[in-house]
């Protein structure tokens, strides 16, 4: 019990049932199935990211550039659905163009050796601009596009929506990659001991690039999915979301440095979010308190997370050893 | 080189000076005299307390006792600072420098001459900066920024600051370790002018040539005790190498039947740009082949080669049968060779993994199918190589951070061992362990060659290579200076063919 109680995912679905309880006490109806639902919803672009970042930060990486790739990816979406082509290609295009656009930070940071911040910094930038090159900076909106293009996102199965269901696969296609096959083994080795990992056998840069590819990837995917389920693409779709993204691993226990992390941490790092962010407005807080309570969540998590790690210190007693 | 006759009194001494960390004794009541305008040599093994001795005469450790003196009175440096308002000032290997600053701001970094509103006054740091660089004969440009100059200036830099504060003792720690040989003669100039000028030198150095080039005294330590001290003049190379190794205690190391069988690796003509030129040998199943050489002569270079860290220039390795080409480190593994760094901390385990996965890291292509991990592989693996090896943990989930050393190494071994390795080589292996693991760690290379496994060992431990190994390569400065066998393996000739020195006559 008391093992279970120091996890740090444990504590944080508490810290959210709390969240919750609290808001249900003056809104009963935040609480009904079909808000949670909504919420769920709400939050799954969210989670798909996160998880990709998630990859990206375990091997001591970060990628600013995530907000960038689905803003171009959705754009590039909506313009493959104006000329006709089917949604049946459009979801690999988009997924593959994400692949390609993490793929050139990958092999920025693989090859060239600059810092993960800088080149997703520039990418990030750049990619931004490629919208307005591509687009001449005009908006592509609900009645441009195609009725299926726009109704898969919110196509309701089984009373989620299909966007919900695709980041609940993503969840468990992430859970087996990092705890059951060699290569999620080889992104917590990189982050958690560079040195080591080239040792073993493991290309360090190598790995990081494929994290940046995974990462690309998923943001091309959310990118179809966020332009049609809000029925507009436009130069600053998603702008800022790269820090939601980056909050929801950070509060969810993924270390910075790298090597430490676990799929349901940042889910419910992003959950959170999900939840303040949908309840602010029902509570009838102004949405500015929202920006300063989510920073305040990231400053506990990581002081919360930097204590842990203190607390632990060197185990020197024998005795310790095997109690620990 | 004639002696200087010896001053009546010496400028700095230190008596009866011992120093113990937890579990070893680095100094054992040692003494060390300097001398107003004499360069005194210290010199020792890797091991013998040189570099401790440097930092109880910096401030950076206090003696456990022992009496410092400065010019006959009693005096402590409880920090570094205060070593350097005696006077007392150190130049070490890899100079501690800034590299964004100016030369005239490193020189006088700390004690920079101020103009009458207390801001730095740039004209006279850097006139006076160009006068002490003068007096050196140090032809530098004040206002360039330390990262633009070469090792050799930057000892330079290091100099004038010691100057610029009136240090009246300079210790130079292996000072020509990097420079080329143009640069070294004029460091031999530099030191004439220091001792000229009245300097107490300290110089550490393991190159013979260089100690009865420059040096007016000797100093040897071994083993952190005072073996003996005197005047250049009185000694010859034959007797300060036996004073370097001569040993009081034999350590007793694992017997073995030599049981040498079929060669494993041939390694012919491997050569580096700059790090190691034409290395050639053979080592056998069953054999522990020892590496020794001074620190820098190339030996964990070639070992990270062969393990497709770096890639050698030229040459070709044979494993078993084939002739290979290895070109990163997973083909070393997929080969059969393993390497067992020096830095286990930094580049062994993996903290925040568990111990399991720790060992199963280099397998993993044996422990999946498919890509994906089969963990009743995976525990099994770790359960039969952890229990080999008598490791002491709680269970194998357990996080590889919370072990103590003794035990993380233990982790580390097991995952070498659990990719069924045919070569392992081991680079300082016992380094910075205590006498008990030592020999746990000599039993289990003895085990490892009694089972087939061939193994390379480098060490600058003079017994440790005598003690364990078959067959000893010497290297000095990127080349094999000498292979030896049987009865030629003597702490002499390894000192001798490491340090460069001619076979005694």
């Amino acid at each position: 019990m008391n093992r279970l109680l120091k996890s740090r995912e444990v504590l944080l679905a508490l810290a959210i049932l709390a969240l919750l309880a609290v808001i249900a006490t003056r809104f009963p109806a935040f609480i009904a199935p079909g808000n949670l639902t909504n919420v769920f919803n709400d939050t799954a672009p969210l989670i798909i990211l996160a998880l990709g970042q998630m990859i990206v930060i375990l091997t001591k990486c970060i990628d600013l550039s995530v907000a960038a790739t689905l803003a171009l990816c959705g754009m590039v979406a909506a313009m493959l659905d104006g000329a006709g082509v089917p949604l049946a290609l459009i979801l690999p295009a988009a997924l593959v163009l994400g692949a390609a656009l993490g793929a050139v930070n990958g092999l920025l940071v693989w090859k060239v050796d600059i810092p993960p911040i800088v080149v997703t910094l520039g990418t990030m930038t750049i990619y931004r601009g490629i919208i307005f090159l591509i687009s001449d900076g005009r908006w592509i909106n609900a009645h441009q596009m195609t009725a299926g293009f726009k109704d898969l996102p919110r196509t309701e199965v089984l009373g989620l929506h299909v966007m919900s269901w695709i980041a609940l696969a993503v969840i468990g296609g992430a859970y087996v990659l990092l705890n059951r096959t060699a290569l999620g083994r080889s992104f917590f080795a990189v982050g958690g001991n560079p040195h080591a990992a080239v040792y073993t056998g493991i290309d360090v840069g190598r790995m990081q690039a494929v994290a940046f590819v995974l990462s690309g990837a998923l943001a091309g995917l959310t990118g179809y999915l966020w332009v049609a389920r809000y029925a507009v693409a436009y130069v600053d779709v998603a702008g800022g979301f790269e820090l939601d993204v980056v909050a929801a691993c950070v509060i969810g226990g993924v270390a910075i440095a790298g090597g430490a992390g676990s799929v349901a941490g940042a889910v419910l790092g992003a959950l959170f979010l999900g939840v303040i962010k949908n309840a602010l407005p029902v509570v009838g807080i102004s949405p500015f308190w929202q920006l300063a309570i989510s920073g305040s969540a990231i400053i506990i998590a990581v002081a919360f997370n930097a204590r842990q790690g203190r607390a632990r210190g060197r185990i020197i007693l024998k005795s310790a050893e095997h109690r620990a | 080189m004639t002696a200087a006759p010896l001053p009546p009194q010496p400028v700095l001494r230190l008596s009866g000076i011992s120093k113990s960390f937890p579990g070893v004794r680095a100094l054992s009541d040692v003494q060390l005299d300097l001398y107003a305008g004499q360069v005194t040599a210290l010199i020792g093994e890797n091991g013998a307390g040189k570099s401790t001795i440097v930092k109880v005469l910096t401030g950076i450790y206090q003696p456990d006792a022992g009496r410092i003196e400065v010019d006959g009175a009693q005096v402590q440096f409880p920090t570094a600072d205060a070593a350097a308002r005696a006077g007392v000032t150190a130049i070490h290997q890899e100079t501690v420098l800034f590299d964004e600053l100016t030369v005239a701001e490193n020189i006088f970094l700390g004690h920079a001459p101020r103009t009458r509103l207390g801001l730095i006054d740039w004209v006279a740091m850097e006139a006076q900066a160009r006068a002490l660089l003068d007096r050196i004969g140090a032809d530098l440009d004040p206002r360039l920024t330390l990262r633009e100059l070469g090792i050799a200036s930057k000892h330079l830099v290091a100099i004038a600051r010691a100057l610029s504060i009136d240090a009246r003792v300079v210790i130079m720690d292996e000072p020509t370790a990097a420079l080329s040989h143009k640069e070294i003669h004029e460091l031999y100039e530099l030191v004439e002018r220091l001792k000229a000028e009245g300097k107490a030198i300290l110089f550490i150095s393991h190159k013979f040539d260089e100690i009865f080039r420059i040096a007016d005294r000797y100093t040897v330590f071994r083993d952190g005790a005072f073996i003996g001290a005197g005047a250049m003049a009185d000694v010859t190379e034959g007797q300060l190498v036996q004073m370097m190794v001569g040993r009081s205690v034999d350590q007793i190391f694992p017997k073995r039947a030599h049981n040498i069988g079929a060669p494993v690796l041939t390694v012919a003509g491997y050569s580096h740009p700059t790090e190691f030129e034409d290395i050639n040998f053979t080592l056998h199943r069953g054999e522990i082949l020892g590496f020794y050489g001074l620190v820098g002569a190339g030996r964990s270079e070639v070992m990270q080669a062969l393990f497709g860290i770096t890639k050698p220039s030229k040459g070709a390795c044979r494993i078993g049968d084939g002739v290979a080409v290895i070109r990163s480190t997973a083909e070393a593994i997929a080969q059969g060779i393993v390497y067992v760094p020096e830095d286990r901390g930094k580049q062994g385990a993996v903290k925040g993994l568990p111990i399991f996965q720790n060992v199963t890291l280099p397998s993993l292509s044996r422990t999946s199918r498919g890509g994906f991990l089969r963990m009743a592989e995976e525990f099994k693996l770790a359960r039969d190589y952890t229990r080999r090896l008598d490791l002491r943990a709680a269970s194998l989930d357990q996080d590889v951070g919370l072990l103590s050393g003794g035990n993380q190494q233990k982790v580390v071994i097991a995952k070498w061992l659990a990719t069924k390795p045919r070569v392992i080589i081991l680079d300082e292996p016992t380094k910075g362990i205590d006498i008990g693991s030592k020999a746990a760690v000599h039993d289990f290379m003895a085990e490892l060659a009694a089972e087939g496994l061939a193994v390379i060992m480098v060490s600058s431990e003079i017994p440790e290579i005598l003690g364990m190994s078959d067959r000893v390569i010497v290297m000095r400065e990127g080349r094999i200076a000498a292979e030896l066998t049987g009865s030629d393996m003597t702490p002499e000739r390894l000192v001798r063919a490491a340090a460069g020195i001619a076979e005694a006559a």
